[in-house]
C-alpha cells in the first residue's frame, strides 16, 4: 500500500517531468500559432502575394472610428448612407497640426465640391488600398503591379529601385522584401488626393511606408506608416487585413467612372441646363 | 516618354536609320519584302530563341512601342504593300513638317497645336522600322472591307442620334471620348501619336499589359476560363489569353455599344497575336471579326520594338482643363452673339 503510494508519487513526478519536458522542448499549439506564417513562394523564391484582394471595412468613408450617418441626399434614404466603422488608425486621433485640422473640417463641410472621389480622380495611396473595390497583385521579379478596379488606377512597385520622374496622383513606389513582408516606400505624391470621404488629407510631402504580410493563404496584413510634416505633428499608422477574393474566375472588372462624373465637372457649362 | 523629349529631326532620322539596319528585323525571312530596305538587313542573323519566365511562359516582358507612320488603311492611290527606304524617309519628313505646322505660325492656335514643340508628334518618338503602306494586310488592298447593310444602318442611326444631341460644344457628352478622357483605344492596341508605350508583366496565370495612354491595365487571364457573362460589357471588353507555341493569343469580346471600333457592333471579336521575334522586337497582329458590320474579317500587322521605361501616370481626367475651357468658350461666344444681336435690334 505504502509502496504503491510511493510508486504513485514517483509516477506522478516522472509524468510531470515528462510533461514539463514536452511543454518546454516541443512547440505546443499556442506557440505554433505565434510563429509567423510562411507564405508559399513564387518560382523565383519570393513570398507569393499574387491574387485579387479587398479590404472589408468602412475606412473609405472615414479612416477614423465613426458611427452610421445619413448620405448626402435624403431621396436615397438608406442607400448611400455612411456605414459605421471602428476605424483603422492606430493609437487615437490623427495627429493633425491645428491649422491642418481646420482644413480637414472645412474639407468635410465642403466635400461635395472638394472630394476627389466624386470627380473620379485617381485615389492616391493609401486610399486605393481600402476603397470598397477589389485590386489585383501581379508579381514579377522586377515589378509588382497593383491594378485597381476603381477608376482603373494602377501602381507599379519597382523592386529594383528607381527614382520618380515627377510627382503624381498615385505617387512612386519602390519595394523590397524583409523576410515575409513586402515593404513599399511610396512618395512623390501630389497634394490632391484624400484619405477618405471625411476630408482627411495630406500635402505633397506625404511619405507612406507600407508592409504587406500574408497572415494565411487568404489574408494579408496591411499596415502603412504615414508621414507628412506639413500636415501632421508626427508619423502615424493605419492597419487592416486585406481579404482574398476567393470566388472562382474572379477578375478585376472595368470601372471607368470618368463618364459618371462629367455632369459634376462640366454640367454648369452646358448650353441647355439639365432639368 | 521618348515622345516628351524634344529632339532635332535629324537625330531622329539617324536613329531610325540605325534602328532599321542594326536591329534584328522582325520581318526578315518571314515577310515578302521585295526590294525594300528591310530585305538588305543583315541576312537573318543567328536564330533567336524566346526566353522563358520563371514559370515557363514565353517571356514578353518589358517596355514596348509600336509607334509607326503606317496608317491603318492604305492611302487611296497607293498600290504597293511596302514603301522603299527612300519613299519611307520622304513620307516621314513630310509628316514631321506637317506636324510642326499644323496651325499658322504666330497665332494662338499655333501655340497649342505645335505638336513638334511639345514632343507630341509621331516623328519625335521611337519609331518602329515599319515600311508598310498600311497596317491592314487582309483584305490585300489594305483597306477595311465594305460594310454590310446592317452596319450601314447602324452607322446612320448613330449619326442621326448624335445630331439630336446638338452641336459638339453644347455639352461635355457631345465631345469625342478621347477629348473626354474616357477611351482612347486599347483593344486592339493601335499606337496613338504619343504615349504609345506599353509595359508587359507576367505572373503565373496572367499577362498584364499596361498601356501608358489613360493608364489602361489589361489583366488577361491565361487559365482557359470562359468569358464573363454576355451582359458584363465594357470599353476594353473581356480578354482571355492562351499560348499557341510562343505566340500570345488574346481574344476579346463583351464590348459595350459605345466603343464601336471603326464602326463595329458590340458583338465584334478582336483577336490579337503577340510574337516575340528577337531580343528587342515583337510582331503584333490583330484580326477584327464582326459579321454585323463587315462583309469579311480584316487583319492588321505591325512590328513592336523595345523602348525605355518607366511608364508615366497619364492622369487625363484629373488634368483635363481643355474640356472646361472649350465649353466655356462656346458659352462666351453665344453670349457675345446674343448681345450683338440685341444691340442690333435696338439700333
Amino acid at each position: 500500500m505504502r509502496n504503491r503510494y510511493r510508486n504513485m508519487i514517483a509516477g506522478f513526478a516522472a509524468l510531470s517531468v515528462l510533461l514539463a519536458v514536452i511543454v518546454t522542448s516541443t512547440p505546443c499549439h499556442a506557440q505554433a500559432q505565434a510563429q509567423p506564417y510562411r507564405t508559399p513562394r513564387t518560382k523565383d523564391g519570393k513570398p507569393d502575394l499574387n491574387g485579387i484582394w479587398q479590404a472589408v471595412n468602412s475606412a473609405n468613408w472615414d479612416i477614423e472610428g465613426h458611427g452610421a450617418a445619413p448620405g448626402p441626399f435624403w431621396q436615397l434614404g438608406a442607400e448611400f448612407s455612411v456605414p459605421p466603422g471602428l476605424g483603422v488608425v492606430e493609437g487615437g486621433p490623427i495627429p493633425y497640426k491645428p491649422e491642418a485640422l481646420q482644413i480637414k473640417k472645412e474639407n468635410f463641410a465642403d466635400r461635395m465640391n472638394r472630394d476627389p472621389e466624386i470627380k473620379c480622380y485617381l485615389p492616391g495611396v493609401p486610399r486605393a488600398m481600402y476603397m470598397p473595390y477589389p485590386f489585383q497583385i501581379i508579381m514579377s521579379p522586377e515589378y509588382i503591379m497593383m491594378v485597381f478596379e476603381y477608376a482603373g488606377a494602377v501602381r507599379t512597385v519597382y523592386m529594383n529601385h528607381k527614382d520618380a520622374p515627377a510627382d503624381s496622383w498615385m505617387g512612386w513606389s519602390n519595394g523590397h522584401w524583409e523576410g515575409e513582408a513586402l515593404v513599399v516606400d511610396a512618395a512623390d505624391f501630389n497634394e490632391l488626393s484624400w484619405f477618405d470621404r471625411a476630408g482627411n488629407f495630406h500635402s505633397d510631402a506625404l511619405h507612406v511606408v507600407e508592409r504587406f504580410t500574408a497572415a494565411d493563404k487568404d489574408h494579408l496584413n496591411y499596415e502603412a506608416t504615414i508621414e507628412d510634416p506639413k500636415v501632421f505633428t508626427r508619423p502615424w499608422k493605419i492597419r487592416m487585413p486585406l481579404y482574398r477574393i476567393v470566388e472562382k474566375n474572379a477578375q478585376i472588372l472595368e470601372d471607368k467612372c470618368v463618364e459618371f462624373s462629367e455632369e459634376v465637372l462640366y454640367g454648369k457649362l452646358r448650353k441647355v441646363p439639365l432639368k | 516618354m521618348n515622345q516628351r523629349l524634344i529632339t532635332p529631326l535629324g537625330a531622329i532620322l539617324a536613329f531610325i536609320l540605325i534602328a532599321v539596319f542594326l536591329m534584328p528585323s522582325p520581318a526578315a525571312g518571314q515577310v515578302k519584302l521585295g526590294t525594300n530596305a528591310l530585305s538588305v538587313a543583315p541576312a537573318a542573323a543567328k536564330p533567336w530563341t524566346v526566353t522563358k519566365t520563371p514559370d515557363g511562359q514565353p517571356d514578353l516582358q518589358g517596355y514596348w512601342t509600336n509607334n509607326t507612320m503606317a496608317p491603318l488603311q492604305r492611302p487611296k492611290g497607293v498600290t504597293k504593300e511596302f514603301y522603299t527606304k527612300e519613299e519611307f524617309f520622304e513620307a516621314l519628313k513630310k509628316q514631321a513638317e506637317l506636324d510642326g505646322e499644323e496651325a499658322t505660325p504666330g497665332t494662338v492656335e499655333d501655340v497649342h497645336y505645335d505638336h513638334s514643340q511639345f514632343g507630341l508628334d509621331r516623328t519625335q518618338g521611337l519609331l518602329t522600322p515599319n515600311f508598310r503602306t498600311s497596317m491592314i494586310i487582309e483584305p490585300p488592298d489594305g483597306r477595311i472591307p465594305p460594310m454590310t447593310a446592317e452596319g450601314q444602318k447602324r452607322a446612320a442611326d448613330l449619326a442621326a442620334e448624335r445630331k439630336k444631341q446638338g452641336a459638339q460644344y453644347d455639352q461635355a457628352q457631345n465631345l469625342p471620348f478621347v477629348t473626354r478622357c474616357i477611351y482612347m483605344g486599347a483593344v486592339p492596341m493601335l499606337p496613338p501619336a504619343y504615349n504609345n508605350t506599353y509595359q508587359i508583366v507576367q505572373s503565373p496565370g496572367y499577362v498584364m499589359i499596361l498601356i501608358e495612354e489613360l493608364h489602361e491595365a489589361r489583366v488577361i487571364p491565361m487559365d482557359g476560363r470562359p468569358h464573363a457573362p454576355q451582359n458584363v460589357r465594357s470599353w476594353l471588353g473581356d480578354s482571355r489569353g492562351h499560348w499557341e507555341g510562343n505566340t500570345l493569343v488574346i481574344e476579346t469580346t463583351n464590348f459595350n455599344d459605345k466603343v464601336a471600333f471603326q464602326g463595329s457592333s458590340r458583338d465584334v471579336k478582336v483577336t490579337e497575336r503577340l510574337t516575340r521575334t528577337g531580343e528587342a522586337t515583337m510582331k503584333y497582329e490583330f484580326t477584327v471579326d464582326d459579321p454585323h458590320t463587315w462583309t469579311q474579317p480584316w487583319k492588321a500587322e505591325m512590328p513592336a520594338i523595345k523602348t525605355d521605361g518607366p511608364i508615366f501616370e497619364h492622369a487625363c481626367n484629373e488634368g483635363n482643363y481643355s474640356m472646361g475651357n472649350m465649353l466655356r468658350a462656346a458659352r462666351v461666344e453665344e453670349k457675345r452673339a446674343a448681345e450683338a444681336a440685341a444691340k442690333k435690334g435696338t439700333e
